[in-house]
């Protein structure tokens, strides 16, 4: 019996392993995509409606954000699980228990679909772990040469449960400075990926939600008075962001040896002179603290995956004119920690 | 890491640093010592750790740092720079660069804009992968832009060694490397020269060896002490300048001597001579210095970019900044310039000295100590 | 000038066009560092490296001499 594949003309049921601009349509290609890859994965999917209901009865916090990672597909995750971690920390930094996200999907005709595949159960990895829903979403193609293979929209809503939320406002001067974990490895991770650098051990990205993490703490009764999290820009670009938001902006200082990092991260880092400090995390948050309960906050943060290097790594020392973010050198003398300015580039001089 | 947290030991250096100030309290007692000492390090690298490890500020203001000219991203000539923007866009071309250049702005645009344009302008960590990306790419043409100094050059001789072993025809190099020695003599041949001691570069030394500052120290009188880029290893390159100094010699000293040996790296230096030539080269806020530059030989010229591709013209009008000039011979400050952290900052640089991590401008930019504003 | 760092050569092989090595640094461990200049360099020994290529064997006993001087 010869393998007998009867393949129809028709471009709805062509058996393709490719994205085409057919499921971006709206038709049966669509539908098929929704129920066969994306109602699977995601159980409570509302597919009936438009949008998605939800009661809302207290404070709401809701949050949107894109991903155009580059590689898609790096060590320790791919562009799904970022865009699921990405929205749930989000939320999570405002103190609110994340609920319900959206999902919408750009992709490029040619993608192939088993990449889709990947991307999507990555995703529902993701959503399990950080215990969320995916309720709504929305799928469009675009022609090829016109998409970056795929882009990925989340938003998200959740309930604050904190009992005032957190915001820069809220620091004190004398509050202690905590990392949730080890920091740097999503961009070396990146880094690594994109430009062929291999070692040994392989550093994978810290990308992951931080939800329970931030929800611990409050069950612990610390109520962290500012939190935000670690991305673009490193635990510099952080600090320096909440320096300055604050309405009277303040000088923050860290000490450099306390900030944890990986031996391979830092290795690394030293081999292509860049600064830790300046390269993204993605599943990290810096919070302020209430001195008395600034370890506790790291107690109670090392128990988590991911979490095991929690540290206190400075603390608000003033109100400043214009927001100032400081390290104590080697030597004692006092420098500046800067924002990073473009893209942190490897160097050889 | 071994090697590193040795010589980054804050009691070790604390410790050195005990030993300076008693060496300048002695200094001290000689009248015809004239004080502050003025120490000018070469390396771009050094001025880094420095000041990012605040060896400025711990050690007395009897002791004063001027920055040298060890960047070599800051001194390549912008019509270099230029001309690597063309080669770029030439077609079928992968242009390979270190990340230090990839943000250095020409006379219109820098390599991300150009990438974003279509280029191919990939970044590499050695020259040599750039030999094994045209070795994959047959059928395209790879450029290395080759900047950097002595150490940096001999993984550049390295690669063309690759290149000739794998027989890969599509490669070649835009050749901007410098020599150290010759721009420390325009330095300290200035009558306006105010240098006491010089902190020469270990990593340059490493290759080279010693010999080349002989008659350097000869001519100028004044001690030459190889150093590392570690801040214990600094410091003890600044006790080591500074005893001499008080003891009134003027020697070649090698304070890096777990690394450097006096006659350098012979692998390397015949490598570099098989393949390379002393040539003229213009510094940026310099000049033309003679020998100052790497070249490729004669008979190695089928690896030269700029004879491959000899009818690419790329001389732009040049916008001058004499300040560059000033900080990069260490006349001036970084924070003398009119246009420092103003018009010229690390968010919007003009000048190379900040667009490069190496310049002294940038390390001043981010390592400027809390409320001193010289 | 010259970003170089020491690493401890963990492995080395001979039959590729030039002898190269894997290196670690301080817990990354990189490989494709070249021995070219440092063709009696062993394993276990420390080396310094930029961009890519090995520029000397470290001296053991003359960095302990220089610390042991400096403490």
């Amino acid at each position: 019996m010869t393998d007998f594949n009867l393949e129809c003309p028709v471009t709805g049921y062509a058996n393709t392993d490719v994205i085409t601009l057919s499921h971006g349509s709206g038709g049966e290609s669509t539908q098929r995509l929704i129920m066969n890859m994306f109602a699977k994965a995601f159980p409570n999917l509302q597919t009936d409606t438009d949008g998605a209901g939800i009661l809302c009865g207290r404070t709401m916090a809701f949050t949107t954000d894109s991903f155009v990672v580059d590689p898609i597909f790096f060590p320790g995750g791919d562009i799904g699980s970022l865009s699921v971690h990405g929205t749930v920390n989000d939320l999570a930094m405002m103190g609110a228990k994340p609920l319900y996200l959206s999902v919408a999907f750009i992709l490029e005709e040619g993608f192939l679909l088993k990449d889709l595949q990947t991307i999507v159960t990555s995703m529902s990895a993701a959503v399990k772990e950080a215990g969320v829903s995916i309720v709504t979403g929305d799928t469009k193609v675009v022609e090829k040469g016109h998409g970056h293979g795929i882009y990925i929209n989340t938003s998200g809503i959740g309930m604050v449960l904190a009992p005032v939320a957190p915001n820069p406002d809220r620091i004190h001067v004398g509050d202690k400075v905590i990392i949730s974990g080890d920091v740097a490895r999503h961009g070396m991770a990146i880094m690594s990926a994109r430009n062929g650098i291999e070692i040994d051990p392989p550093i994978f990205s810290d990308s992951a939600s931080i939800n329970r993490s931030v929800m611990s703490l409050y069950d612990a009764g610390i109520h962290p008075y500012c939190m935000r999290d670690v991305t673009r820009g490193g635990v510099s670009a952080a600090l320096n962001e909440i320096a300055r938001a604050r309405s009277t902006p303040i000088h923050i200082r860290i000490s450099e040896e306390s900030v944890p990092v990986e031996d391979n991260v830092r290795g690394l880092a030293e081999l292509l002179g860049v600064d830790p400090l300046h390269i993204a995390s993605e599943g990290r948050f810096i919070l302020f603290a209430e001195p008395t309960l600034a370890k506790k906050a790291v107690n109670t943060l090392r128990k988590f995956p991911g979490g095991e290097k929690a540290a206190i790594i400075g603390e608000v020392v003033a109100e400043h004119t214009s927001g100032l973010v400081t390290a104590k050198s080697l030597l004692g003398s006092e420098k500046i920690i800067y924002m990073p300015a473009g893209e942190i580039l490897p160097r050889i001089c | 890491m071994k090697y590193v947290t040795e010589f980054r030991d804050k009691e070790v250096a604390k410790g050195v640093i005990g030993e300076i100030q008693r060496t300048i309290l002695e200094i001290k007692q000689n009248p015809n010592i004239k004080l502050p000492i003025r120490l000018m390090e070469i390396c771009g690298g050094q001025t880094h750790s420095i000041l990012q490890y605040g060896i400025h500020t711990a050690l007395p203001s009897d002791v004063e740092f001027i920055h040298g000219p060890g960047c070599p991203v800051c001194v390549t000539p912008i019509s270099t720079i230029d001309l690597a923007l063309e080669l770029a866009k030439q077609p079928n071309v992968i242009f390979t660069s270190v990340g230090d250049m990839l943000r250095v702005p020409g006379s219109d645009e820098n390599m991300f804009e150009a990438r974003a344009k279509g280029a191919d302008i990939r970044w590499v960590y050695s020259p040599i992968e750039a030999v094994e990306i045209a070795n994959e790419n047959p059928s395209k043409e790879i450029i290395f832009f080759a900047i950097g100094f002595e150490t940096t050059t001999s993984p550049i001789a390295a690669a063309i060694y690759l290149a000739e072993k794998l027989k890969v025809k599509n490669f070649s190099i835009l050749t901007a490397m410098v020599r150290v020695p010759p721009a420390l003599e325009v330095i300290l041949s200035d009558e306006e020269c105010e240098v006491d001691g010089v902190l020469a570069a270990g990593h340059v030394c490493t290759v080279m060896g010693s010999e080349e500052y002989e008659p350097l120290v000869e001519k100028y009188g004044i001690p030459i002490v190889i150093t590392g880029f570690q801040p214990v290893e600094i410091l003890g390159g600044v006790l080591a300048c500074l005893q001499q100094i008080r003891d009134g010699r003027a020697v070649v000293e090698n304070a890096y001597d777990w690394v450097v040996e006096k006659e350098g790296n012979p692998f390397a230096q015949e490598l570099i001579h098989t393949y390379f030539e002393f040539i003229d080269r213009t510094w940026r806020g310099i000049g033309n210095i003679p020998h100052s530059g790497f070249g490729l030989r004669k008979e190695y010229r089928h690896f030269d970019a700029e004879e491959k591709w000899k009818n690419i013209n790329a001389v732009k009008e040049p916008k001058p900044n004499k300040y560059c000039g000033l900080v990069l011979t260490g006349k001036t400050k970084p924070t003398q310039c009119p246009f420092f952290g103003k018009e010229c900052s690390q968010e919007h640089p003009i000048g190379a000295l900040m667009v490069s991590s190496e310049g002294a401008c940038a390390a001043y930019y981010l390592y400027k100590d809390v409320g001193v504003n010289e | 000038m010259c970003l170089a760092i020491p690493g401890k050569i963990v492995e080395i092989s001979e039959n590729t066009p030039m002898r190269m090595a894997k290196v670690n640094f301080g817990g990354a461990v990189k490989s494709e560092i070249s021995l070219l200049f440092c063709p009696l360099a062993k394993i276990n020994d420390y080396c310094l490296v930029h961009a890519g290529i090995a520029l000397e064997v470290i001296k053991e006993d003359r960095a302990r001499e220089a610390l042991f001087l400096y403490r």
